[in-house]
């Protein structure tokens, strides 16, 4: 059994349901997402057109993530699933450099890395994901790609051609497709990411990994002090800070 | 960031979370420096001891150890801090992943280390007979063990190239970021390890012969200019990957790190290279202690754009 996820981006409207569905499901804290649907404006006016890409975890099968971590806390399921075991992180952040999706964060609240796990624990209780459960037109297709006949494979074989991944000349072998993607959508060197064209103006670049709170010496005090003094203010806490974030990000 | 975007399609993001930045910043850079000291000192200590008599180098067995010693507890302390969770460190020894470099390169650097601490106590007690008064069981043991040194030097010289090295394996595994390529980072650490190791000795070799110094100076000479001209052919001639070329291609447009980029180049590489040069046949050493330090800053501030530089890029 390899379990693999398809999105059909001609289905997906960007309701970002899949993306909230996740945060709820996950706990996942400010600052930090498991799965989030990029828009992407294209074209000149009146001729445009606006597309919507939820990006996750690939579930590569020749993980590089998988390949760096010093301890194993990054780990394969027999089911194909690339599980994270936070106990056994130690916050080297070796996989979010090795991850050419980006698809790994800091827990701010744990500090401890953390990434889309296809819920893992839902699978083992013989439930869907929790974004594929929420998505109203079903552009979200998850299941056996080893079984001929399990939905995602039906879909592929139907779209054989219109099938991608993203990067493949990174050779991970994702078990993450897409039909009705084109290279504007699912490479992020081709379109720009402009100030002020963007919703979340002025925002470019996460001032902090892990805990914005949380200073070199927190991290060694940490397990005297306990972790009441942390809060999770860090997406407030950013918003006063978009001139540093303008001036260092590089855009 | 420079993007590939074709004008008719003006593909712009309207929607999207921020790109998550530096994840290895300076902490992991001053990582890399003092690693590239505490590796270069041996490399430097084992050619200079094959050229010349002990006696042209009358420190130098008690100081190698020393600036090893400190460089090294400076890199894995940096290497500690840098960790969110510093205290499971001790993962990396009770559950290694082999087919990381972190794992491997954590392993051996601490081996490595114990040697250079064996080494320490030897060439200490030595060089200082009433170090620790009679009574010291520690001094008399490392005296009574005195040739255990140059037992244990051969395995230090070998077992220092991989330890030099694996950060570069480390680079290489952070498939993400494609402007490091193993082949290159392995030579520049190596390079940064001749550059570091022989500027740090330059320091210290007040008290040697004319021909030991000359052999720094030209050591010296030399990696900075194979360096300069990796960095220089990679800053320039990064053509063969798309993430590479847009990432150099930021920089080069004046975006932040240009100046840091020149201004580590101009120290550390082209003026230690001409002040190396004329010392080689002048012996000067003020001009060459200048030399090695600027040296050390350049590789510094290099090194320190080197490795964020290609974390701007957007990767999804
Ligand atoms: S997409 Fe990234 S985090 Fe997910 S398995 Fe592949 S390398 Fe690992
Ligand atoms: S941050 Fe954690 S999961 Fe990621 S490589 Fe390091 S130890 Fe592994
Ligand atoms: S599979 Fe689960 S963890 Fe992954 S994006 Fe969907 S909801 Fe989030």
């Amino acid at each position: 059994m390899k379990l693999g996820f398809l999105v059909d981006l001609s289905l997906c409207m960007g309701c970002k349901g899949c993306e909230i569905a996740c945060k709820v499901e996950n706990e996942v804290p400010l600052s930090s997402w498991r799965l989030r649907v990029k828009y992407i404006d294209l074209g000149v006016f009146p001729e445009t057109k606006r597309s919507f890409t939820p990006l996750r975890c690939n579930h590569c099968e020749s993980a590089p993530c998988e390949r760096i971590c010093p301890v194993s806390a990054l780990h394969y399921l027999e089911n194909g699933i690339v599980n994270i075991d936070s106990s056994r992180c130690i916050g080297c952040a070796g996989c979010m450099m090795a991850c050419p999706y980006g698809a790994i964060y800091m827990d701010p609240e744990t500090n401890t890395a953390d990434k889309c796990t296809y819920c893992a624990h839902r699978i083992e209780s013989g439930m869907m994901p929790a974004c594929v459960v929420v998505c109203p037109v079903e552009a979200n297709i998850f299941g056996d790609i080893e079984d001929d006949n399990s939905h995602i494979s039906r879909y592929i074989m139907e779209h054989k051609g219109a099938v991608q991944v993203r990067k493949p000349e990174k050779h991970t072998s994702p078990t993450h497709f897409y039909v009705g993607g084109g290279n504007q959508t699912l490479n992020p060197l081709a379109h720009q990411r402009l100030e002020g064209f963007s919703l979340f103006n002025d925002i470019t670049h996460l001032e902090h990994v892990g805990d914005k709170h949380h200073s070199i010496l927190d991290r060694f005090l940490a397990p005297f002090a306990g972790h009441a003094k942390l809060n999770n203010d860090n997406f407030t806490a950013m918003q006063e800070n978009v001139e540093t974030h303008s001036k260092e990000g590089g855009h | 960031m420079v993007e590939n975007t074709i004008h008719a399609t003006q593909a712009i993001v309207t929607l999207d979370v921020p790109i998550q930045g530096i994840v290895w910043g300076s902490i992991i850079t001053v990582n890399m420096w003092a690693k590239s000291i505490g590796t270069g000192v041996v490399f430097l200590a084992a050619y200079l001891l094959y050229r010349h008599k002990k006696e042209s180098m009358p420190n130098l067995r008690w100081i190698m150890p020393v600036i090893a010693f400190i460089a090294l507890n400076v890199f894995l302390l940096f290497t500690l801090i840098d960790l969110h969770q510093p205290y499971r460190m001790i993962h990396i020894f009770t559950h290694p992943h082999w087919t990381s470099s972190i794992t491997v390169g954590a392993w051996l650097a601490s081996l490595f280390l114990g040697l250079v601490t064996v080494l320490l106590l030897i060439g200490v007690a030595d060089a200082f007979p009433t170090l620790g008064g009679k009574n010291c069981k520690l001094s008399a043991l490392a005296r009574n063990n005195s040739a255990v040194y140059e037992k244990i030097m051969p395995f230090l010289v070998f077992l220092a190239i991989p330890v030099t090295t694996y950060t570069a394996i480390i680079m290489a595994q952070s498939s993400a970021r494609e402007l490091w390529q193993a082949p290159t980072e392995v030579m520049q650490m190596l390079w940064a390890a001749f550059m570091a190791g022989s500027a740090a000795l330059i320091l210290v070799s007040g008290s040697w012969s004319k021909e030991a110094r000359k052999d720094l100076a030209f050591v010296l000479t030399i990696a900075v200019f194979f360096s300069f001209a990796m960095y220089m052919s990679e800053y320039f001639f990064s053509f063969k990957s798309s993430e590479a070329e847009a990432t150099l291609a930021f920089v080069h447009a004046g975006g932040a790190y240009n100046v840091e980029f020149w201004t580590g180049m101009t120290l550390g590489f082209i003026i230690p290279f001409f002040l190396g040069l004329s010392t080689i046949k002048s012996d000067n050493i003020t001009l060459l202690r200048l030399a090695a330090i600027l040296a050390l800053v350049g590789l510094f501030l290099v090194k320190d754009v080197w490795l964020k530089i290609p974390q701007m890029l957007p990767l999804s």
